[in-house]
């Protein structure tokens, strides 16, 4: 297996949707290439810190501001709802 | 090495019984729809738009025209999934206001070919968030996913930072599964290799070119 092609298969190893034998060979690659295992490794590491790095989170207040108002939007609106109890007030 | 597997697993039939009820006009229902996904439609809204107001009326109008559409949610694919896609073309459409002279489009598939090779093979320190104070790191993070094309970032943040399957981000952004693999691929590798300037090894080690 050659770097390009361990490469092209990196996405479907990390997220362990690969049969068996291409996991072997990916991982008998890893063995010997030390570029690939580095480019692997901290391909992962990226991902876990975006995933654990808390970036963009919604604050308690304004989380309590957009909430009141689309309920308070979804009540004034043409909703399921009131097309709901329309229909079922004119039956 | 150890592999990574997405972190979301949702109870779908309690799901189910909220949009029951929504449909049905139960607007407390829909209201436990928002507060269950209300941070992830945030976090997803931020990361295209990269813009905090924009994303604040991307939840607002993200769930307005949930709540108004629900009757065409066919319950064949999640709820969340269906929200996410209204999200995503609710944020992209106010990316492209903020910059009408750049197209931003799903469908672009950038330029060449060896944009993602990797150059840098420097290995990384052990813990390399420890390097950064808690401010200093978010500011690398943002400023480094900015960097990249709205199509690949919006492919990385649904499959690995909120999670989704890679049939679920097809889905959600209607594009094929091939479609998403390639994008995924190449976010990520990019990401790794702006990323490694700030946590590569600094003390030897490793560090081997």
């Amino acid at each position: 297996m050659t770097c390009s092609e361990f490469l092209k298969e990196l996405t479907d190893y990390l997220d362990e949707s690969m049969d068996a034998q291409t996991k072997a060979e990916l991982e008998d690659h890893l063995q010997w290439c030390h570029n690939c295992y580095v480019v692997c490794n901290t391909t992962k590491m990226t991902i876990e810190i975006y995933r654990e790095s808390h970036l963009y989170e919604l604050p308690d207040d304004l989380r309590g501001r957009l909430r009141s108002a689309i309920v308070s939007k979804c009540k004034g609106s043409g909703s399921v709802a009131s097309a709901k109890s329309a229909t079922s007030e004119s039956k | 090495m150890g592999t990574i597997q997405p972190k979301v697993e949702e109870p779908l039939s309690d799901e189910l019984k909220l949009v029951h009820a929504a449909k049905a006009g139960d607007i407390s229902a829909f209201e436990e729809l928002v507060k269950r996904y209300d941070r992830n439609v945030f976090r997803i809204a931020q990361h295209i738009t990269q813009n905090r107001e924009d994303a604040e009326d991307v939840v607002q109008d993200a769930f307005l025209k949930a709540y108004q559409n629900l009757e065409r949610f066919q319950e064949q694919s999640k709820f969340y999934t269906w929200l996410v896609r209204i999200a995503v073309n609710e944020a992209l459409m106010r990316l492209r206001r903020r910059r009408p002279e750049r197209m931003v489009s799903l469908d672009e598939d950038i330029k060449t070919e060896d944009d993602s090779m990797p150059r840098e093979v420097a290995d990384w320190a052990p813990n390399p968030e420890q390097l950064y104070n808690q401010g200093e790191l978010k500011e690398i993070l943002g400023k480094t996913i900015q960097g990249l094309p709205p199509s690949f970032r919006t492919v990385f943040v649904l499959r690995d930072v909120e999670g989704l399957s890679t049939e679920e981000t097809a889905d959600a952004l209607d594009l094929s599964v091939p479609a998403v693999k390639s994008r995924l691929l190449r976010a990520r590798l990019q990401l790794r290799e702006r990323l490694s300037k700030y946590f590569k090894n600094r003390v030897g080690g490793d560090g081997k070119q």
